[in-house]
């Protein structure tokens, strides 16, 4: 399936990516308040949804391979952790690129930066749980208990900037059928958002195939999967 | 089958333990997670006596006052039902106008003037091209009259 | 090429450009780079299951 499914994903999330990049950098207007500042807007939202939304397959996946003894769903929780990582990294790299000009700070402790910070810990600290026990089924089933706990950390990452004072600004898009955000300058971010979502589906579909082959025992499976690919 | 129902009440005790603890531990430390306080808890006296807090509000029109010849402003912050008489001296964000929301960082002076240190722009999430943010800027003028 | 230039924001907006592409090729090379060494560890696994 993965073999299958993975190139699609892979081409679909390039032609997203390269059209929401030429409407985003170049079609959309500059805005009345930032001018072309807000541009970041296109790399920096993108990278955050997936931040979040990789945490979520992470661990819902985990919970699953936890509870029902699934180690396929274990391998793709571990898939995503590193993807997860990259782009929690990305979003408060680029945040910090946006927050100089417009804040006139590279980084403040707030509840949203703050929060998202504890995100990428998070990454670091399940994939070096994972690293760390040798025995493979330990190591699923700690990592996946981090993993499910860390979850509490995502509500607290989307509601932050509603529940504390913040100098990070409220959501954007999160008014459904009214987003504050020019028509204009929204097509762009959405093609983005979806291309960066089929981007995030490809790695976690090729990075989840190496893991699985990396521990099937099944010698008949591997030897099919493995004729497959040589 | 019956094991496989124990974890999945052990997950969802668990889950629903760290949420809980997670509530009550942000309730405690609410206080400093408020990254700023606006005018009205500046007024209403929150902000802890004596120390070092930020405070944020909307820049009021016509406020803005420079010395000739300083890096001193001064301006007033409102969150539309109290104000703050802010004094600072240094680089202004990008994005500092009137009208504008803004943080500053400092302490409170004689109990009336805010001496700030640092002055950070807080912007909205409002994105649109000048045309659409000035001739909203109109109706908004005319619906006013 | 007056659409391109973004004033005194070019070097912010370029810069996390940049980055952002760089990661995105990065994730894909290092994907590929860990099928292809996991892919193989298997290979070596199974025929030495078989020999044995």
């Amino acid at each position: 399936m993965s073999t299958t499914l993975a190139p699609w994903f892979g081409w679909l999330a390039l032609l997203l990516i390269v059209a929401g990049t030429i409407g985003g950098l170049f079609l959309a207007p500059a805005d009345y308040q930032q001018g072309d500042g807000f541009r970041i807007i296109y790399v920096h939202v993108p990278s955050a949804w997936l931040s979040m939304f990789a945490y979520v397959v992470m661990a819902s996946s985990a919970a699953v391979g936890l509870i029902w003894r699934i180690k396929l769903c274990h391998s793709l929780a571990a898939a995503a952790a590193p993807v997860g990582a990259s782009f929690t990294f990305l979003a408060l790299a680029t945040g910090s690129i946006w927050g100089k000009p417009m804040w006139g700070t590279w980084w403040v402790w707030d509840a949203r930066l703050t929060a998202e910070l504890v995100l990428l810990f998070l990454y670091f600290g399940y994939m070096a749980l994972r690293a760390a026990i040798d025995d493979e089924n330990r190591a699923d089933r700690a990592s996946a208990l981090l993993a499910i706990i860390g979850v509490i950390n995502i509500p607290i990452i989307k509601y932050s900037v509603e529940w504390w004072n913040t100098l990070h600004q409220p959501a954007t898009i999160s008014k459904i059928g009214k987003p504050s955000i020019d028509t204009e300058m929204l097509i762009p971010l959405l093609l983005m958002w979806l291309g960066f979502t089929c981007y995030f589906f490809f790695l976690l579909l090729v990075r989840g195939r190496a893991e699985i082959l990396s521990r099937e025992r099944n010698k008949q499976w591997l030897k099919d999967a493995l004729g497959a690919t040589s | 089958m019956k094991s496989r129902h124990q974890r999945l009440i052990g997950i969802g005790l668990v889950l629903g333990g760290v949420a809980l603890g997670a509530t009550f531990l942000l309730q405690a430390m609410n206080e400093n997670i408020l990254y700023y306080y606006s005018p009205s808890q500046v007024a209403a006296g929150d902000p802890p006596e004596g120390r070092r807090f930020r405070v944020g509000g909307l820049v009021v029109d016509g406020s803005v006052k420079r010395e000739p010849g300083d890096m001193k402003v001064s301006f007033e912050l409102t969150d539309n039902a109290e104000l703050v008489q802010v004094s600072y001296a240094g680089i202004l964000p990008d994005l500092f106008r009137e009208g504008q929301g803004i943080i500053a960082h400092g302490r409170m002076e004689n109990g009336s003037v805010f001496e700030a240190d640092e002055v950070l722009a807080k912007h909205d999430e409002n994105y649109m091209p000048p045309e659409v943010a000035d001739s909203l800027k109109q109706v908004h003028a005319g619906g006013g009259q | 090429m007056e659409w391109l230039d973004y004033g005194k924001h070019a070097p912010y907006v370029w810069s996390s450009v940049a980055l952002t592409a760089v990661v995105l090729l990065w994730n894909v090379v290092a994907a590929r780079r860990r099928l292809a060494e996991l892919t193989e560890r298997a290979r070596r696994r199974l025929i030495a299951e078989e020999n044995a």
